[in-house]
């Protein structure tokens, strides 16, 4: 019988059924952070048991650190503190640990495809809802909960339930101007943001197979905003030429025979899905959200929608997400005026991303009212992006330059909205409060979007920059 | 049956009205500046609470409460597992809802608190009801999958897996996935990725 990728890879990462129907999964690759593992640890202590395969498990720094000054110890003390304790715990459980020094440190969801440690047929969890990034590659990836960091930490198993799968074909062509970040937008749009509940998303179709393995990851990035914990793209040639070299992919004839391994995993073609939806990647415009969850968005060339033409069970939050934003309906979301520019985060803030917004940014102008920064997913973003002179053409054009790290998409260091401020940002969520102000406004689109909207002070189509 | 099973669940009624609330509004990052669990009951809903002097959270008839009542694609965003634990840690027991997001369900059944979904007309009822009477005992049946409240019985539905899990009290898995012993090193043998291509 034909299997999906996702059957393939859970059997071969089943233990055994649980007592309570589920299954005991085991985990190929564990990646860690400072804010999710310090209690997984201290579970474990007081557990007395070890890591149980120290070798599966990798962590970094990204959501806590600052971007601008990292000196140690940090001029917060809190996130000192809790650097000091991923440090100590990495060290006493002898994993790697991707630190400061290291030159690969980064948003957990960058380095771990950059560095070769995602690869096709794993398994893949963080404490960490955007996991199904790696999934990009052919892995099924999942963001966990802390007790479930301690339980992977203690047993390198999780107790799951397999997900219903559905595919999601975009064929067609997108238009110039349009981006995988647009598909994503587009796809939470049309499915709804708790669309994909109880399911793994499968991306499929001629968009997708076209897309860059960096365009994948920002797809499949989005995926817990459309409420899909899973998602991935079947591995092809774009995935092993993606891979090769890398330092953690295997190398060699190994390279080779890994190569017929994850190959044989993608779904056969005759796989038959739970569900399939149908998106034209033709017809997509550029993205832009008006309100505070991801689903909340319009093309850059349409009007914000009325509260009374909902669904009724969205009305409420129709109506929440125009007051919070001081929006109404009917204006259109081309114009409106930004106040903040934030280029970053695990969803677009790899090397294509950085060339594509310098591209609108060149011989350009930030808006005399607008501070903006670029903030690179990782250290060798960073340094790829510098030998390009990446960094110079933003600092002419009065963007910040800055060191990698979560920044702004969170909030939880000092790269925060202030007040009301309006950003136009890169990153996953517009959720109420999401980059670090109560108050704060988040517009989330493109990189090439975010540039113009820096450059005009407002949002602008930026097919308009590219003709 | 043990100490850490979760058959009935009975308290006062809470709700949380809206859909689509996400971990940011339960707990916003800058409490998640931490490297322990406490304190964090003190920060549930902060943000939304100074916002709203009206948030139930705020509310003194409320005081007490254990069963909260929600609505749509409830603890959607973040994986934090914080949200939970300021939720557990303000006092909530049992989550009623029309329906969760995934990892934060599953972080709740981590913690032993059963959420169970009910038809979006029911959440509206019981909204209602528990904001006409905060004194009214609102009784979740993890077994049968039901909320009982007043005179209802509401019919609900919590997953196979995780109800047994609470049920039977093996919601804290890390005991149950440590009895695989050795069979959990031979799987990973078996992958090519571990034992080498
Ligand atoms: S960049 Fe944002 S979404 Fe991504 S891991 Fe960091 S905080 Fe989470």
């Amino acid at each position: 019988m034909a299997s999906s990728l996702l059957d393939k890879v859970w059997e071969a990462h089943t233990v055994r059924t649980l007592p309570s129907g589920q299954t005991q999964l085991l985990i190929g690759l564990h990646l860690i952070h400072e804010v999710t593992s310090p209690q997984a640890f201290q579970a474990l202590r007081e557990m007395k048991r070890p890591v149980r395969m120290p070798e599966r498990t990798f962590a970094t720094l990204d959501h806590i650190i600052p971007t601008t000054a990292q000196a140690r110890p940090f001029a917060d003390a809190v996130a000192e503190e809790m650097t000091v304790h991923l440090t100590r715990n990495a060290e006493q459980s002898r994993v790697p640990f991707f630190d400061l020094s290291s030159g690969k440190q980064g948003i957990v969801h960058v380095i771990g495809p950059e560095l070769g440690l995602s690869q096709p047929g794993m398994t893949i969890a963080c404490g960490d809802s955007h996991t199904a990034t790696h999934g990009a590659l052919g892995a099924i990836a999942f963001g966990i909960g802390t007790s479930q960091v301690r339980d992977v930490l203690a047993t390198q198993c999780l107790a799951m339930a397999k997900p219903k799968l559905r595919q999601v074909r975009v064929d067609g062509a997108l238009a110039k101007g349009v981006y995988a970040k647009d598909v994503i937008l587009a796809i939470i749009r049309a499915l709804g943001v708790n669309g994909g509940v109880g399911y793994a998303y499968e991306y499929a179709g001629s968009v997708v197979d076209r897309m860059t393995m960096e365009e994948r990851l920002t797809l499949c990035n989005m995926s817990i905003e459309g409420g899909a914990r899973f998602g991935y793209v079947n591995p092809d040639q774009t995935t092993f030429d993606y891979l090769r070299g890398r330092p953690y992919a295997p190398q060699g004839a190994a390279f080779d025979r890994a190569v017929t391994w994850w190959a044989s995993m993608a779904s056969d073609p005759d796989t038959r899905y739970d569900d399939v939806k149908r998106l034209d990647g033709s017809a997509i415009p550029p993205m832009v959200t008006w309100g505070i969850n991801p689903g909340q968005s319009v093309g850059v060339g349409e009007r914000i929608p009325d509260p009374e033409n909902a669904p009724e069970p969205e009305r409420a939050t129709y109506r929440e997400g125009l007051a919070h934003m001081g929006f109404k309906a009917g204006q259109p979301i081309a114009g409106a005026k930004i106040d903040v520019v934030f280029i970053g985060s695990c969803t677009n803030s790899r090397l294509s991303d950085l060339r594509v917004a310098a591209s609108v940014a060149k011989g350009n102008r930030v808006a005399k009212h607008v501070r903006a920064l670029v903030v690179p997913g990782s250290q060798q973003v960073a340094k790829a992006a510098e030998a390009e002179g990446l960094h110079e053409i933003f600092r002419e054009a009065g963007f910040e330059w800055r060191n990698a790290g979560c920044s702004m998409c969170l909030g939880m260091n000092d790269d925060k909205l202030r007040g009301r401020e309006m950003s136009a940002s890169t990153s996953n969520r517009n959720f109420i409060g999401r980059q670090g102000s109560p108050t704060g406004r988040t517009l989330l689109m493109s990189p090439a979007m975010a540039a113009a909207a820096a450059v005009h002070g407002a949002v602008t189509d930026v097919r308009e920059m590219l003709r | 049956m043990t100490d850490s099973a979760r058959r009935q669940v009975a308290g006062r009624g809470i709700p949380v009205p809206g859909n689509d609330i996400d971990t940011d509004r339960i707990i916003p990052a800058r409490f998640l500046k931490t490297v322990t669990n406490e304190g964090l009951g003190l920060h549930a809903f902060e943000d939304a609470r100074k916002q709203d002097p009206e948030h139930p959270f705020n509310q003194k008839a409320y005081e007490g409460a254990s069963i909260l009542v929600a609505g749509l694609n409830f603890g959607c965003g973040s994986s934090r597992e914080h949200a939970p634990e300021s939720l557990k840690q303000w006092g909530i027991r049992a989550i009623v809802g029309g329906s969760f997001a995934e990892i934060f369900f599953g972080n709740c059944t981590m913690l032993g608190i059963p959420c169970i979904a009910i038809d979006n007309e029911d959440v509206l009822w019981l909204q209602r009801a528990v904001g006409r009477d905060p004194k009214m005992i609102v009784t979740v049946d993890v077994e049968k999958q039901e909320v009982r409240a007043g005179d209802r019985v509401i019919k609900g539905r919590i997953p196979d897996g995780a109800r047994n899990q609470l049920v039977s009290g093996a919601w804290n898995a890390t005991g149950v996935l440590l009895e695989a012993g050795d069979r959990i090193e031979a799987t990973a043998k078996r992958l090519p990725y571990v034992s080498g291509f």
